[in-house]
């Protein structure tokens, strides 16, 4: 077990009221395993990926829970051990290389910086080493482009330098977040290809945050689907595409465009918006949605259940 | 190329090797200034070697730094030619940093290039002053028959009713201004951006607790807090930096806090944070580089402020009290012979004003070079 979430709770603190981004979620990742956490904008997925660093911004801050890293407590590291864990244990894609990169340093610079702090390199060994990181990502001729700013490159090869900047640190665990949301959907696979290549190539698990059903068809091991700061289900992937048993899991399958479905045939989405985080539906959050929602839905929120082996599902309608 | 291997053996000569090369702007730089110096050398060489027998430390200095840097000139010209010829084969750079593009724009603006050489011009004579000075800037002899003498070949500048030689005064004068006012704009940048950037880097109550403290200092009138500390305490250099430098950091504070909290939010900033950088490092390597180009234009400009304050306070006798000369009490002791000697207040006052343009000519120079809708244009 590389990582175990046990009952985290992450809230923001606003004038208007407590903000549960992340409400009493409970997950585990094994070494080299591939996780997809799914789930539409806004349904808390990032602030996972931020309460594991503790990088929360303010006024957020995790409440409750645990989180152990190769068996380490995550909790109760000072901010000496936690600036060990970023970075050289878990290392963060995020969704817009541009912004991403620091616009004033060349990219070989930025990775070169990462080399320095967690592997002690040298000056001039940190440089030899990060043209390696940007040949291991893919960039062709990368003796030039370390010594490119990110301005220069296009955003597949921003995305490919911010992944070396990310797995420098020789992690165990890379989380990515919307890697490929901001890119064209040629250069979406390549990136989808390199991080599958890197996993295997540096032994490392993947945390995949998407909303794209597609991409988790094609990485994932297993899939946790989040709504309102809640994991809903939970299902090794090919058990969930044939079998999807949570009504919103249904839904955004089903909102999913497909080859092969019947040309003319609407797309089925989800009807309703995501609602607002303050003012949540009593009980089941997502009832307002769902079909099959009745008086039981309002009264609590349903507990998270096993309902078959490796399988968890957090539905009354659900046995 | 023949001129590719005589240019080595050229370089001996400070700039040749880089006109055999082609590059003729950093050659006849580095040859104008191996000559400027040289010429000096050779010209004050008795004061320059007594300079090492002497306990004057100032001519020592002088002496010192006149011969480094042309060492440093000979050295540099050979190497960078030596460099320029080994990479001659390699095809040139197709990288070009935001700060490259910045420097081109800067060369370009000939009235801000024009500033920068003043400016230079001055602080070599400034911190060269004992080697350059034809005569003792305090020396008084004859005063009946030396007394305000009017420009002239053996005066530049004329006398003062000492019969004080005016170039050479203006020339130690230049000492005390030009160096109150870098040290004292130093001062205020560095503080004002460590002060700003840790207030809004940590937020919260720290930011509450030192942003207060920078309202103190705003309302607090610092005319008077000079008058008074001028008052209590004797003028001299290191007081009047640390008063103008510690008034008049709260605006830069005030600056670099508003950007660096909305550069804090970005997610260049978030990743620094993220490949486990602890705070400081985030703050100087990744935040502070992004909010500094306005800070370069208001330094320039703040030198200039400092320069002109300074003068302002010793033309008041708050400042620099004679007999040391500073342009400002060198101007305040030639009013009262306005209408019988003009010189002696012209030329002083001349040399603040131009300081004064030049600064702000090569502020509105950096500001341009930096302004990134130029840069986009020039790139695109």
């Amino acid at each position: 077990m590389l990582v175990e979430i046990k009952n985290l709770k992450s809230y923001f603190f606003l004038d208007e009221g407590v903000l549960k981004a992340v409400d009493d979620v409970s997950f585990a990742i094994d070494e080299r395993e591939t996780v997809a956490l799914v789930g539409e904008s806004g349904c808390g997925k990032t602030i996972v990926a931020l309460s594991l660093l503790d990088l929360i911004p303010s006024p957020g801050r995790i409440v409750d829970g645990q989180m152990f890293f190769m068996g380490e407590d995550l909790r109760t590291m000072n901010r000496e051990q936690m600036r060990q864990v970023r970075g050289q244990h878990i290392g963060l894609v995020f969704q817009e290389p541009g912004v991403a990169l620091n616009p004033v340093y060349t990219v070989g610079n930025q990775i070169a910086e990462v080399l320095r702090l967690h592997r002690g390199l040298t000056k001039q060994e940190a440089k030899t080493e990060s043209v390696q990181l940007l040949g291991d990502v893919g960039i062709a001729d990368p003796e030039e482009r370390a010594k490119a700013y990110p301005f220069e490159l296009s955003g597949g090869m921003q995305q490919r330098a911010l992944i070396a900047t990310a797995i420098a640190g020789r992690p165990e665990l890379l989380i990515a977040d919307e890697p490929t949301t901001a890119l064209d959907p040629t250069v979406q696979a390549e990136i989808l290809d390199l991080l599958r290549y890197l996993q295997e190539q540096y032994n490392m698990a993947l945390l995949l945050i998407t909303h794209d059903i597609g991409v988790v068809a094609e990485m994932a091991d297993r899939v946790m689907v989040m709504y309102t700061g809640k994991i809903v289900e939970t299902a090794d992937v090919h058990a969930l595409f044939r079998d999807a048993r949570h009504p919103y899991t249904k839904g955004l399958l089903g909102s999913a465009p497909r080859l092969g479905v019947g040309r003319g045939e609407p797309l089925r989405g989800i009807p309703g918006t995501v609602p607002d985080f303050l003012e949540l539906p009593e009980g089941c959050t997502f009832h307002p949605r769902c079909s099959l929602g009745d008086d039981e839905c309002v009264s609590a929120f349903p507990p998270i259940e096993d309902i078959a082996p490796g399988r968890q599902c957090a539905c009354y309608k659900v046995s | 190329m023949s001129n590719a291997r005589a240019a080595p053996w050229l370089a001996l000569v400070p700039g040749l090797g880089h006109l055999a090369l082609g590059r003729r702007a950093k050659g006849m730089h580095l040859l104008v200034f191996a000559f400027a110096t040289g010429f000096i050398l050779i010209w004050r060489l008795d004061r320059v070697t007594g300079a090492f027998q002497s306990r004057a430390v100032d001519q020592l200095v002088a002496a010192l730094f006149l011969i480094g840097s042309l060492l440093f000139v000979a050295a540099y010209s050979r190497w960078d030619v030596q460099r320029i010829v080994e990479r001659a084969d390699e095809p040139p750079m197709a990288v070009k940093s935001p700060w490259r593009i910045a420097g081109r724009r800067f060369r370009e603006n000939t009235l801000a290039v024009a500033s920068l050489y003043v400016i230079a011009v001055f602080y070599l004579a400034a911190i060269l002053a004992p080697l350059l000075a034809p005569y003792d800037p305090s020396a008084i002899e004859n005063v009946l028959e030396t007394r305000y003498l009017v420009p002239s070949g053996a005066h530049l500048f004329g006398t003062d009713e000492f019969g004080r030689d005016l170039f050479t005064r203006a020339l130690y004068g230049a000492r005390i201004s030009l160096s109150i006012g870098l040290l004292a704009m130093l001062l205020s940048k560095v503080l004002g951006t460590f002060y700003g950037a840790v207030a809004a880097y940590f937020g919260g109550l720290v930011d509450a607790v030192l942003m207060r403290l920078v309202d103190v200092i705003i309302a607090f009138p610092t005319f008077y807090l000079m008058l008074m500390l001028v008052g209590v305490f004797e003028a001299n250099i290191v007081l009047l930096v640390l008063i103008l430098g510690l008034t008049s950091w709260p605006g830069t504070a005030r600056y670099i806090r508003g950007e660096i909290l909305s550069l804090k939010e970005q997610e260049f900033a978030e990743s620094a944070r993220a490949i486990g950088l602890p705070p400081r490092l985030v703050i100087v390597r990744h935040l502070i580089p992004s909010a500094l180009s306005p800070v370069l234009v208001s330094a320039a400009l703040s030198v200039a402020g400092m320069i002109g304050a300074e003068a302002g306070l010793s033309f008041l006798g708050l400042g620099i009290r004679p007999p040391t000369p500073s342009w400002g009490n060198m101007v305040s002791g030639g009013q009262d012979a306005l209408l019988v000697a003009w010189w002696v207040a012209f030329f002083p006052g001349g040399l603040l004003a131009l300081t004064l343009i030049s600064f702000s000519l090569l502020a509105d120079g950096i500001r341009d070079a930096l302004d990134p809708k130029v840069l986009m244009r020039r790139f695109v």
